[in-house]
């Protein structure tokens, strides 16, 4: 039998290897993907809780960070679009220029 | 069944995500991504979230990861990235060991603490096609305020993403200045 | 509460909005639309204070205390400051001669003001000052209170040097604002200190707390003396007085208005006000409030009598009576001390208008000795001026006789070396009253060569006698010099009376200035409307004379005999010419007592010696912690800015730190 936990173990897993990938990886294409992962692993979360205590919030959560996520992707592409016709193959370590 | 259901998406899920970080091209991380998105897809019907499965597969795989696609190929940038150096000191590192003590606390605590086994048969759908009667009434009610805001946010996100990526016709000079400075 | 009552926000509301639509429309309006606008600003803040005033005499008696509070200013942990405006019988009184006198002055500024560069800036000076006023009177917590004296005390510093061009003016700006600051320090000492004893600063609050705890002697004599010592500065009150006297270097409405009839009473309203205290505290703390009214009213009276300048014997004579003012809060005759303040507003702003409408038609000159005979040419004035006099010299029936009798004959209950003291001082005023109204509008002409050819005789005129400022010849040679000095270039000079605009204000403050006395007749107790009227506010806390009927006339008629012989002997001085007025004009009255040489000198001498210590202290100990804290911040500065590279993935690193050691947190207080 597949308890919550296994899951939410799983989801843990998902969450930390986005977050190592978009620490490690310096193409902001794959950097956003990472955070598509991340995103995904928090609505596996959301949605065994949802399961859990039968509540169904925790779907409709889910729905709004999708959208949010759409969202976010369509501005960040935006940006790696913009930022490429400046500075072609550009890195996010390159992208300096607002440092303090 | 579910057990077997789960560990297969469950592998398929890991070897995406590690897929996408892996992965020196572009084009094979955003493949890497869609394995994962349809993994966690399942995983949904596995729990009982039928619309947001069918959702997730639309959305994002369907529609974002084909964005992803498209601005690959816009830019030319499916070039091979070289993760054989690493420019900034002990990052790697680093953030290996943050990744994996986080992990490591967050499995721990959820293996010790989180009672697993208390799901019971099937609470939220005792009919199969009320889930979506569930997530409607609910959004349209309690949170009606809050779909109406994600409603502007994408049309703002929409029009702020045509902004910038516009190209500059008339004021092409000034912006060139402006940014040269 | 009643909805008039309700309304007091409107009093103060008026001159705010008056203050800022003139500092925001004061040049484009112009004159006289600007004047116009502060005048009705003024005008409405009276009425308002009427509509309060009757909603308040609805009431009954024991609930003529009521609270209006606006909103909450300082929440700050125990400190909770509201700003609320406190509605009893003392503010309301206080608001009423405030307001209606304040009304008055405007009006009379728009022709004295007139073709004056500043003008629009006049006015909205005026209105904030009486913003800053109305806040202070109306407050129902010390700090509220504290920001109207500061704003009072801002608004008479920058009235002062109004006409900041000039040098003399400038100074005696500061040198008011340098005096305020050793009494406000007083004052915010002993707001420390009653909230440390009291918790609140609230006037009710802290009353109710003397009430049901009580409070030690001590203490309630520690913060009275230090409000004494704001009282002091505020009140030009010795040895902080000296600053009245410079301050008539501002326009003469601004002496009426600010350093005669309002702002340096507040000091005597802050004592009244904080009466529970007084009756709390041990029994030197009023004998020293007396003594130290009586020493100023008898020093500044004679000084009063040596000066030439027609606004500095006004201003000395502001300052004297405010030392019977605080005779009167130190015997604990608190009513005789409001009935003297309202008779004296009326009076004082009287006199001070009267001599600003002289001056006005003499062009600037304020010497008395130029003056003389101008009763013919200025009817109008002259009546007013006459009626202002006959009032401060305690004639019956004018306003000034009963008020000035009734604290007299506290003082007669309380101390019989004081009283005569203080009779003696009565005696003078009257003396250099009747000596400056003589100097002013009879005798013969002395202002222009035609009018005093035929008077002449003196040859020794010196030619700084003649220079036409508006100075003070505080000088000694000045003083000793005849005062029918005339040179032979005298400015040719068409003395006139003033425009109506001056002189509608000067004749309704005289008729208030006849009748005000009505306000608290001695002869019943029926008629003792202000003091049945003020006692809500003053829980029983004011003195009764301890004597009868008997008694009380005596006194009356000794003070009615008094000023007959302070005004005989200044006709006989000045009119008759029977004694040279040399021998009373002494070159160390004429100084002032030397008191300005003497804290020159300390200052300059054992106080300066003590400031460089201060300074010293200030920059090596106290300087060098803040250069301490700064350097830490800098150096703390530079070690973080290195995290801020500007590479996004080490930020990400960092926050990815930052939520494993939330995480940790977390988890070790779940108790793992």
């Amino acid at each position: 039998m597949v308890t919550s936990s296994w899951y939410l173990i799983l989801a843990a897993a998902v969450f930390t290897i986005g977050a190592v990938g978009l620490m490690v990886r310096r193409n902001p294409l794959i950097m956003f993907m990472c955070v598509e992962l991340m995103l995904n692993a928090v609505n596996l979360t959301f949605i065994t809780f949802a399961r859990d205590f039968a509540d169904i919030s925790g779907q409709v959560a889910v729905l709004f960070v999708l959208v949010v996520a759409a969202a976010e992707v369509v501005v960040g592409l935006a940006i790696v679009v913009a930022i490429n016709r400046r500075w072609p193959l550009a890195t996010a370590d390159d992208l300096s220029e607002l440092r303090g | 069944m579910e057990t077997a259901v789960f560990i297969v998406c469950a592998v398929i899920v890991l070897a995406g995500s590690l897929g996408v970080v892996l992965a020196r091209n572009p084009v094979h991380a955003a493949l890497s991504l869609v394995g994962t998105l349809f993994g966690v897809a399942v995983l949904f019907l596995n729990l009982e979230a039928h619309f947001l499965a069918a959702v997730q597969i639309i959305v994002y795989a369907g529609a974002i990861v084909v964005l992803f696609l498209f601005v690959i190929m816009l830019l030319g940038v499916d070039r091979l990235e070289d993760i054989s150096i690493e420019p900034i000191l002990g990052q790697r590192v680093l953030a290996t060991f943050v990744g994996l003590a986080g992990f490591g606390l967050g499995a721990a605590y959820i293996a010790t603490s989180v009672e697993g086994a208390t799901i019971s048969t099937s609470s939220l759908l005792r009919v199969p096609a009320s889930n979506l009667h569930h997530i409607a009434e609910v959004l349209f009610t309690d949170y009606v305020y809050a779909f109406e805001a994600t409603a502007a946010l994408l049309t703002i996100s929409v029009v702020g993403a045509v902004v910038m990526t516009r190209r500059a016709g008339r004021n092409r000079v000034t912006q060139t200045t402006a940014g040269e400075d | 509460m009643s909805a008039l009552v309700e309304l007091a926000w409107l009093i103060v509301a008026f001159p705010l909005a008056g203050a800022l639509l003139l500092l925001m429309l004061g040049r484009r309006l112009g004159e006289p639309a600007s004047g116009w606008l502060a005048t009705c600003a003024m005008g409405g803040s009276f009425v308002a204070t009427l509509l309060v005033f009757g909603g308040l005499l609805a009431h009954d008696a024991t609930e003529r205390q009521q609270v209006v509070t606006l909103f909450e200013w300082v929440p700050a942990g125990n400190l909770a400051v509201d700003v609320g405006f406190l509605v009893d019988p003392l503010s309301v009184t206080m608001a009423l001669f405030i307001t209606g006198v304040g009304a008055l002055i405007h009006l009379y500024s728009i022709g004295y003001m007139h073709k004056d560069e500043g003008f629009a800036r006049f006015f909205t000076y005026l209105n904030l000052f009486a913003f800053s006023m109305l806040m202070l009177v109306l407050s129902d917590n010390l700090l509220l209170t504290f920001l109207g004296w500061e704003g009072v005390g801002a608004c008479s510093y920058l009235l002062i040097s109004f006409w900041f061009t000039e040098d003399a003016n400038a100074s005696a700006g500061k040198k008011a604002f340098v005096t305020n600051r050793v009494g406000d320090w007083g004052f915010l000492v002993a707001m420390f200190l009653a909230f440390l004893t009291f918790g609140s600063l609230q006037y009710g609050e802290m009353f109710f707390e003397v009430e049901s705890n009580g409070v030690a002697a001590s203490t309630a004599s520690g913060i009275v003396v230090l409000l004494l010592v704001g009282a002091a500065g505020k009140s030009a009150q010795f040895p902080l007085h000296v600053w009245l006297p410079d301050a008539m270097a501002g326009p003469t409405p601004v002496s009426a208005l600010i350093h005669a009839a309002t702002m340096v009473t507040a000091g005597v309203y802050l004592l009244v006000r904080m009466n529970p205290l007084l009756a709390e505290a041990h029994g030197w703390v009023p004998d020293l409030i007396m003594w130290v009214g009586l020493a100023t009213a008898l020093m500044a009276a004679t000084i009063a009598v040596a000066q030439n300048d027609i606004k500095k014997v006004l201003a000395y004579s502001t300052v004297s009576q405010l030392g019977f003012m605080f005779v009167a809060v130190g015997s604990g005759a608190y009513v005789a001390a409001i009935f003297h303040m309202v008779t004296h507003a009326f009076f004082k702003a009287l006199l001070f208008l009267g001599a600003g409408s002289v001056i006005h038609s003499m062009d600037g000159d304020q010497d008395m000795r130029r003056y003389g005979g101008l009763t013919r040419l200025l009817p109008l004035t002259s009546w007013a001026f006459v009626a202002g006099w006959l009032a401060i010299a305690g004639v019956p029936p004018f306003s000034g006789f009963w008020s000035k009798d009734e604290i007299l004959a506290y003082t007669y209950g309380e101390n019989r070396l004081a009283w005569f003291l203080l009779l003696c001082t009565a005696v003078l005023t009257a003396f250099y009253m009747t000596r400056l109204v003589l100097l002013t509008f009879y005798g013969s002409p002395r202002w222009s060569s035609d009018a005093s050819s035929a008077t002449t005789t003196d040859n020794t005129a010196s030619d700084n006698t003649i220079s036409n400022n508006t100075a003070t010849d505080n000088t000694a040679s000045d003083g000793t010099a005849s005062d029918n000095t005339a040179g032979a270039a005298l400015p040719e000079r068409h003395p006139h009376e003033s425009p109506w605009l001056m002189t509608v204000p000067l004749v309704l403050l005289a008729g208030l200035a006849v009748v005000a006395g009505l306000l608290n007749l001695p002869f019943s107790s029926d008629l003792h409307f202000l003091e049945k009227w003020l006692s809500p506010a003053l829980y029983g806390n004011a003195a009764h004379v301890p004597f009868g009927g008997g008694t009380k006339w005596v006194l009356g008629i000794v003070a009615v005999l008094g000023s007959g012989v302070g005004v005989a002997a200044g006709v006989a001085v000045y009119l008759r010419n029977r004694i040279s007025p040399d021998r009373i004009e002494h070159p160390f009255l004429v100084r002032a007592w030397r008191i300005d040489e003497m804290l020159a000198n300390f200052m300059g001498g054992p106080g300066h010696k003590a400031f460089q210590r201060t300074a010293q202290f200030d920059q090596q100990v106290i300087d060098g912690v803040v250069n301490a804290t700064g350097t830490t911040a800098r150096r703390a500065g530079t070690l973080l800015r290195s995290f801020q590279n500007g590479m996004v993935r080490s930020y990400a690193l960092f926050v990815a730190v930052g939520a494993l050691a939330l995480m940790v947190w977390f988890i070790a207080r779940a108790g793992m």
